[in-house]
């Protein structure tokens, strides 16, 4: 099926279920896109957003439910048979090859025959690119790009593809301002000339200035929609819930200053780390609040030595500690629990023992024995449900949770703990926060980050706000709620 | 990395290995062994040789006599040395293609050593002197590949790949050149050492003790590292997940180097074995492809300690074996390379689908 | 030297290059899908004995030539069956198919040892031949030589030039985005490992029809796969330089001969491993240029960005990771 383009369309979904194993990413979601509008799609972390468009965009099979297209069902298989349909994905991660040229992106996937014919697509290329004020070089590598233009050149080529609708997903995550104006003029020339367009964002600042109408998403399911204009409060309940917050005053003074960061800039994750300074107290609980990729996870991995700053300077316990590697500070008594489990904290192939003999002991003999004991002495404690001999990927993943806790050193100086309790219930979640909170007795700091905002308010003395690689809010918990907080996560600080 | 290649298959784990687990494993052993010999049943029928005849000699040649049973255990040593130093590497995830360089840097090292015993007084001293030698010489040479690899960022495989060419080098400019024969340089190699420079043989049989108890206590020495060192655990661990590894509170690129070490030890002493206790001179051939096959070997033996050598052992029978092929059936002694490398790969397809078999694809 | 020995040498350079040609386009492109194949040093092997054996058994060049890229591909699609189908290590399977495939050539081609086969003989372009040193150097060879040169041309049009080659660099830089842009990234994957197998049999065709006709063993074509591998990489993942990688190794190999009548002490063996520590060089360079910090010190040095520029080949991005959907 070819779609002419100018040609409207309408996107309709029915009561769409996705589920990964035991976890249920969708719920019965239902939304209608109607061509010449802006729809966005609000919610947090995990709310079920990108699962739902990956549905839509023929990435993932859908579990059950129903996509209907100008009114008659539409099954598919393959993201290719989307766009054939007239529908283009703009990925959250740019999906594309950096190594090529600008044109030579443009052009894979829609030009066949034996030879390039490189005139032909570049003035095509050039006429969208003047149509929507775009500027890209066509003969730059993508990897050159930043990721506006990126961006910019997916819409090009998606348009050039035929594309009657355009999903967005989080489209203005590590661009700059400049690039999101030229990038919400072009969205809404696109919506004038009868495109149907959808925006998956966090940030409520976007949603507000750009859509039309907008459907909110919280643990699968669609708590709210509401039309232009919008009210910001009805968006944030919809969003978070409505949550009584149980305030807890700090209950103990902040010690002397452990670690320092002091103007650090680093790469990775989406948004990196820019110009960061940040002092932690000892017998602190600070927790890092922010979307995902928000530059949380490179500060933790700062923090634990495990990357190096690209300029800046951090200082642990008043010592400078440039050039030094992950095990000089934890010789300090830094430590850090990584949140992809299997990725970086626990070693597939393993047994929870040798786990343990590998934390316990430095001489050239393992004693099994000890380790073994260890490990069931932790089981115990820590509720695992698991043998000492079994190996660490065969346990589920709030066991696995369980376990990198029960590896914690008895008196460390600085906790660095990425999303401690993503995946556990609230009843584990409180029991992790008891546990942990013994270790306030011995001067511990503790820095976690989290996607919950009702844990952050919940266990937290001073609260720091990451949005796009910068710390924007540097708060006490006491001098915020969960709208102030959910508003500084949407950017709007 | 600069290229990009996977990591070799994980060592299964010995501690937890179950009985049902060794069932499997002779499942699979029969199951790829009948695969092999319908494969080279077809490829000697494709020769015009009688498969059955060939098979028989095949048997007849290693195990016939005493003598030819000799000469398997003079092979197994070396075989087995270079596979007990491959497992070190492979359990932390390293292809160390390089052991047959490191095997020739051995014989050099030793060579070298045996060379100044000539016409010592106490030429006992410079035998012994000539393992811890050798040992040296192999492992300089794989920590040359280890710190391409951790420090330069060269993948292990062609930085152990260009050092065996390099080794190959200058073990025949070592022939050709400045210790050549007196007159005479030739493939023959340098000149023969004294009786008193060489592994003594035990009467009748043509293999000498001394390499063999050599290789049993790498073994076991090594059975024991796995199963009882810390340093075997975090090799396995660092094989497997190498920022966990550093979580943990271990450097991985100490650990790399030192299992390269190792693995180069194993072969240097390997190639002193060769020199004082086969050939009794530095030949061209020195290594004999002892360091391929014994990749082919680990491989085999799914990394596992207490396989090795039975797959050493049937690997060579088969190498051994086939000596007398030309003689008696006019067929080619690659015979045995054929059967062995087809004996891998039907063992590769059979792991993998069991492999299939116990884990269903699970989704996200 | 004089003149007539220069023009002569060159020659020899361009005819020997031709196997060591062959096999590195055909891995530049099984690589440039992002896909290992480990096995080119027995495979040469291999199919050079099937090409004699087949011409010797034909008496036709021809048909031993089509064996010879037959055997290539069936290598091949024995990695790819095991890497893609049976989720095994594509460098594992690969070094075991090399040692392998050497030693059936050397069993299966035992009885055609030192015997005379046909070979391809020698066509001089017509006019093309007559002109002073460029044609006694290119065109004074047989067809096998030709086709290599011209291929290095076909495989640079076909890998820059046409939608077909988009989809080869696209396929191994991202099986991903190449996947959501409608291709089949294991189906691009087979193809391109069975046609760099198809040249790589064809250089196991071109030492035993051309370069050093028969069969022996050894053959003199040992090394010449990982040599091929190793040029891959030199050649930054390019044909074009890929290839001259190759005629700058059969460069040496010709000036070891030279070299080796003045010190005649040190065998040919000796300079025949120089392009090793070439290699080890060339890729320290690579990984030494990839540095930030190289980069920026690079930026105010004129020679060295060029220098840098020169050796800035990357590796497809997804080599030798096979593509899974689930990996999503």
């Amino acid at each position: 099926m070819a779609s002419d383009p100018g040609a409207r369309m309408a996107v309709e979904l029915i009561d769409i279920h996705k589920e990964y194993g035991p976890l249920k990413a969708n719920q019965g979601i239902s939304i209608c896109f109607a061509p010449g509008y802006i729809h966005g799609i609000l919610g947090e972390n995990g709310a079920g957003k990108s699962t739902l468009m990956k549905v839509l965009a023929g990435f993932t099979p859908k579990t059950r439910g129903l996509i209907r297209i100008d009114g008659s069902n539409t099954e598919y298989q393959t993201p290719a048979e989307v766009s054939r349909l007239g529908i283009g994905m703009l990925y959250q991660e740019p999906v594309d090859f950096p190594v090529l040229s600008v044109l030579e992106n443009f052009m894979i996937g829609q030009t066949r025959g034996f030879w390039l014919n490189r005139m032909a697509t570049q003035k095509r290329f050039e006429s969208l690119c003047l149509h929507l004020e775009f500027s890209l070089p066509p003969e730059t590598p993508v990897q050159k790009l930043t990721t506006g233009e990126r961006q910019q050149l997916e819409i090009i080529r998606l348009l050039s593809l035929g594309a009657n609708v355009l999903i967005l997903d989080e489209p203005t995550t590590g661009i700059s301002s400049f690039q999101k104006e030229t990038l919400f003029q072009a969205l809404k020339a696109l919506a004038k000339e009868g495109k149907t367009l959808i925006l998956v964002s966090h940030k409520l600042e976007d949603i507000e200035r750009l859509c039309d109408r907008v459907s909110v998403l919280r643990k699968g399911r669609v708590t709210g929609e509401m039309e232009r204009p919008f009210d910001t409060e009805t968006l944030l309940k919809m969003m978070f819930g409505s949550v009584p917050s149980p305030l807890k005053p700090s209950q103990t003074a902040a010690g002397a200053p452990l670690l320092n960061m002091e103007n650090v800039s680093a790469t990775g994750d989406r948004a990196g780390l820019r110009g960061c300074s940040v002092v932690i107290r000892e017998k602190e609980v600070v927790a890092l609040a922010g979307l995902e990729g928000s530059g949380q996870g490179v500060f933790l991995r700062l923090a634990a030595g495990l990357k190096v700053p690209t300029s800046g300077a951090i200082r642990l316990q008043g010592e400078p500690m440039a050039g030094k590697d992950c095990i000089a500070y934890q010789n300090k008594g830094v430590t850090f629990l990584p949140t992809s489990r299997l990725e970086e904290g626990l070693i597939t192939g393993l047994t929870i023992s040798e786990h343990f003999a590998l934390k316990a002991s430095h001489g050239f003999r393992v004693r099994w024995n000890d380790a073994e004991q260890q490990a069931q002495a932790r089981i115990e404690q820590f509720r695992i449900k698991g043998k000492p001999g079994m190996p660490v990927e065969s346990l589920s993943g709030g066991n696995q949770q369980r376990l990198l806790l029960s590896f914690l050193p008895d008196a460390p100086s600085l906790l660095l703990l990425e999303k401690p309790t993503r995946g556990l219930d609230l009843e584990s979640t409180l029991w992790v926060w008891e546990h942990l909170y013994h270790y306030r007795e011995k001067k511990t700091a503790i820095v976690f980050s989290s996607s919950e905002l009702e844990e952050i308010l919940m266990v937290a003395d001073r609260i720091l706000v990451f949005f796009n690689g910068g710390v924007i809010r540097d708060i006490k918990t006491a001098q915020t709620d969960v709208h102030d907080l959910g508003r500084a996560i949407a950017g709007k600080a | 990395m600069i290229w990009a290649g996977p990591s070799p298959g994980r060592p299964d784990d010995q501690a937890s290995e179950s009985k049902s687990m060794i069932q499997r494993h002779w499942k699979a052993f029969g199951l790829s062994l009948a695969g092999v010999l319908g494969f080279t049943t077809a490829i000697l029928v494709l020769a015009g040789a009688p498969p059955l005849e060939a098979y028989y000699h095949l048997l007849k040649g290693s195990l016939g006599s005493l003598n030819k049973t000799g000469a398997v255990l003079t092979a197994w040593i070396p075989l087995t040395l270079c596979a007990v130093g491959l497992l070190y590497t492979f359990r932390i995830g390293l292809w160390n293609i390089g052991v047959e360089g490191q095997m020739i840097m051995g014989a050099i090292f030793a060579t070298a050593v045996l060379r100044w015993g000539v016409e010592s007084r106490v030429p006992l001293l410079y035998l012994a002197a000539a393992f811890p030698a050798a040992a040296l010489g192999g492992g300089l040479w794989a920590i040359g590949a280890g710190i391409l690899k951790t420090k330069g960022e060269v993948h292990e495989i062609f930085a152990g790949l260009g050092l065996n060419f390099v080794a190959q080098g200058i073990l025949l400019y070592l022939i050709f050149g400045p210790w050549k024969r007196p007159g005479v340089a030739s493939m023959s190699g340098t000149e023969v050492f004294p009786t008193d420079l060489r592994l003594s043989f035990l009467p009748g049989l043509r293999f000498s003790p001394a390499g063999l108890i050599l290789a049993v206590i790498a073994l076991l020495l090594t059975a024991w590292m796995f199963r009882h060192s810390r340093f075997g655990l975090v090799l396995k661990a660092a094989g497997s997940n190498p920022i966990a590894t550093l979580l943990f509170g271990e450097r991985p690129n100490r650990y790399m180097l030192l299992a390269m070490l190792l693995a180069g030890g194993f072969a240097g002493i390997a190639g002193c074995v060769q020199v004082s206790g086969v050939y009794h001179r530095l030949i061209p051939s020195i290594s004999s492809n002892y360091g391929y096959l014994a990749l082919l070997v680990v491989m085999l033996s799914n990394y596992n300690v207490f396989v090795v050598p039975v797959v050493a052992f049937f690997f060579t029978c088969l190498n051994v074996g086939s000596i007398q092929l030309p003689m008696m059936l006019r067929i080619d002694s690659s015979l045995a390379g054929v059967i062995q490398g087809a004996w891998v790969l039907v063992a590769l397809a059979a792991i993998a689908w069991h492999r299939r078999k116990v884990r269903p694809e699970k989704e996200h | 030297m004089s003149g007539l020995e220069w023009i002569l040498l060159l020659s020899g350079v361009v005819s020997g290059a031709t196997p060591i040609l062959l096999a590195t386009l055909g891995e530049t492109l099984t690589e440039k899908a992002g896909f290992v194949n480990l096995s080119l040093d027995g495979t040469v092997l291999l199919s050079a004995m099937v090409a004699f054996m087949v011409a010797f058994e034909t008496q036709n060049a021809i048909l031993g030539f089509l064996a010879a890229c037959l055997v290539g591909a069936l290598v091949a699609a024995v990695v790819v069956l095991f890497s893609l189908w049976l989720g095994q290590s594509q460098v594992a399977v690969g070094f075991v198919l090399t040692l392998t495939t050497r030693d059936l050539a050397y069993f299966l081609g035992n009885p055609y040892t030192r015997l005379h086969g046909p070979q391809f003989s020698t066509f001089p372009i017509p006019f093309l031949s007559d002109i002073p040193v460029l044609g006694p150097i290119f065109f004074h060879h047989n067809w096998m030589v030709y086709a290599g040169l011209a291929l290095i041309g076909f495989c640079w049009a076909y890998i820059y030039r046409t939608p077909m080659g988009l989809r080869l660099r696209a396929v191994g830089e991202s099986p991903k985005a190449s996947f959501a842009r409608g291709d089949n990234p294991a189906k691009l994957q087979w193809v391109y490992a069975l046609a760099g197998g198809v040249l790589v049999g064809a250089a196991g065709a071109a030492f035993s029809l051309c370069v050093k006709p028969g069969w022996g063993r050894p053959q003199g074509a040992e090394g010449t796969g990982w040599i091929a591998l190793a040029l891959v990489i030199f050649g930054g993942w390019h044909p074009v330089r890929a290839a001259a990688g190759a005629y700058l190794f059969s460069l040496l190999q010709v000036l070891g001969i030279y070299f080796q009548g003045w010190i005649p002490s040190v065998p040919a063996q000796v300079f025949q491993v120089a392009p090793f520590p070439l290699m080890i060089l060339t890729l320290l360079i690579i990984a030494y240029a990839r540095k930030t910090a190289t980069q920026e010190a690079a930026r105010r040095r004129l020679w060295m960005k060029s220098f840098l520029d020169f050796f800035s080949g990357t590796a497809p991005s997804a080599l030798g990771k096979p593509y899974r959907l689930e990996s999503f």
